[in-house]
């Protein structure tokens, strides 16, 4: 592994493991989300196998957005992004560390979250569950992926949290159907979901590989 | 010399208009299933190929701009200018479309929407443009216009897979509205006057991004000045 990924990566772990800023908001606020779509929707049987999908990705991504908006914020302080700036590290390496990280940070909260879920909406899985952990993985890799691309594209500009939501949405919205209907085919056990499985992994592909080649632009635009 | 042509194309474009009008409304006969509903084709359609045109004007100038910014300035921002315009005037057009669109569905097919592929890729469309337009009103400074091409390209390269996501889930669950009513071909009679409003309303859409292209290029032009003079001062 490269050095510089490797010096952001462990760098980016240790201040989140030190202070949890980013993992206890992310857990709370997603639990919070799946609170109040229970009550709003009063799941019960099929239907809340039907809504299970797309409550769990919409929180997923309602929480992220917190953690994005800090992925670059806190970087602010003391200049250290000017710092990155200046490093003659090549920015991807950079930019990837920070996807990894907060990867990382999101995937553990859909573990923790995972039985509170199957709880409160009373769920059993009748298709394939194992197919979870590539759909879970697959989406929340599209949505830090560009969350974090796009969180340093708005770094600068005025309202910056709220700019990042509204340009991430509109570009998650194929990876966050593909997502919603690979994981509502596997807890209702009908329908295919291999082909949904399929776009996600081109939808990572393909923004990821642009986003790594255009992550220097961004990020040294002046 | 340019500006005899202007007003010659501005007058082209005024009489197409008319005589487009005239012939969506009184030469094209009323269709056999859908009476005078039908002829809101002779606006949608158009609408949306110029908006789908201009979104693809706005990629290049994107894709221009990022390539020019260092050795050309100048001719990046030319290219800034035609990204701007593009998906502004896009953005315009995209809007008659998805307000055009439910006013012939709800007569048509009874509901105003559905969720079905062509609406769904047309209205994360116009999301996409409008986040874009967004974003050059947020970011200041000269870094914007980079950030904005960037995003530009981000923005296109969602279209397609906006459109097969869509389309697949269509095939999966097929739609009960679009019955056949697609792709069946027009009129010969209808054809004609279809083309006329097609030719008419590209010749006017061209003449606004024309307009809003130089009214940004005075733009870029005032703030250049305005910076110098800083310089000097």
């Amino acid at each position: 592994m490269p050095r510089a990924l490797w010096t952001h990566l462990v760098k980016d772990l240790r201040i989140e493991l030190r202070s949890l800023d980013a993992f206890v908001s992310m857990l709370f606020f997603s639990l919070l989300v799946v609170v109040l779509f229970s009550i709003a929707f009063d799941p019960h049987g099929d239907f809340s196998r039907d809504i299970a999908g797309g409550v769990l990705s919409v929180a997923t991504m309602f929480a992220s957005v917190s953690a994005l908006n800090q992925a670059w914020a806190r970087e602010i302080r003391h200049n250290v992004i000017d710092a990155q700036r200046m490093a003659p590290t090549p920015g991807a390496e950079l930019y990837l560390a920070k996807v990894i990280a907060n990867f990382l940070f999101v995937t553990v909260v859909q573990v923790i979250l995972a039985p509170f879920f199957l709880i409160f909406y009373n769920l059993h899985i009748e298709g394939q569950a194992w197919l979870l952990a590539i759909v879970l993985p697959l989406g929340t890799w599209a949505l830090v992926g560009n969350g974090i691309f796009f969180a340093a594209l708005s770094i600068r500009t005025r309202n910056r949290e709220l700019l990042l939501s509204l340009i991430l949405f509109p570009i998650f919205i194929p990876a966050l159907l593909a997502m919603v209907r690979a994981t509502t085919s596997i807890l209702t056990g009908d329908g295919d979901p291999t082909l949904w499985i399929k776009l996600l992994l081109g939808y990572d592909i393909i923004f990821t590989t642009v986003s790594l080649l255009l992550f220097d632009v961004v990020f040294h635009a002046e | 010399m340019k500006k005899p042509a202007i007003v010659l194309y501005v007058a082209v474009t005024i009489a197409l208009m008319i005589w487009g009008f005239y012939q969506a409304i009184y030469v094209a006969p009323t269709d056999a299933m859908q009476g005078e509903l039908f002829r809101i084709i002779f606006y949608h359609v158009p609408s949306a190929s110029v908006a789908f045109l201009f979104f693809a004007i706005s990629l290049a100038g994107s894709i221009c701009y990022l390539a020019f910014r260092h050795n050309r300035p100048d001719w990046a921002q030319i290219s800034d200018a035609w990204a701007l315009a593009g998906a502004e005037v896009g953005v315009v057009f995209c809007t008659v479309v998805l307000t055009t669109g439910p006013l012939w569905g709800r007569r048509a097919w009874g509901i105003w929407w559905t969720w079905d592929w062509r609406l769904t890729t047309t209205l994360v469309l116009w999301l996409i443009y409008v986040s874009y337009l967004l974003l050059r009103r947020f970011a200041a400074g000269p870094q914007m216009q980079t950030l904005a091409a960037v995003l530009g390209i981000f923005g296109a390269l969602d279209v397609p897979i906006v459109y097969m996501s869509n389309r697949w889930f269509r095939t999966q669950h097929p739609a009960p509205v679009f019955g056949g009513s697609e792709g069946s071909g027009m009129d010969p009679s209808m054809v004609h006057p279809f083309l006329w409003n097609m030719l008419a309303w590209l010749a006017w859409g061209i003449l606004i991004l024309g307009i809003r292209y130089h009214v940004e290029r005075q733009h870029q032009k005032i703030a250049a000045s305005e910076a110098q003079e800083a310089l000097d001062a």
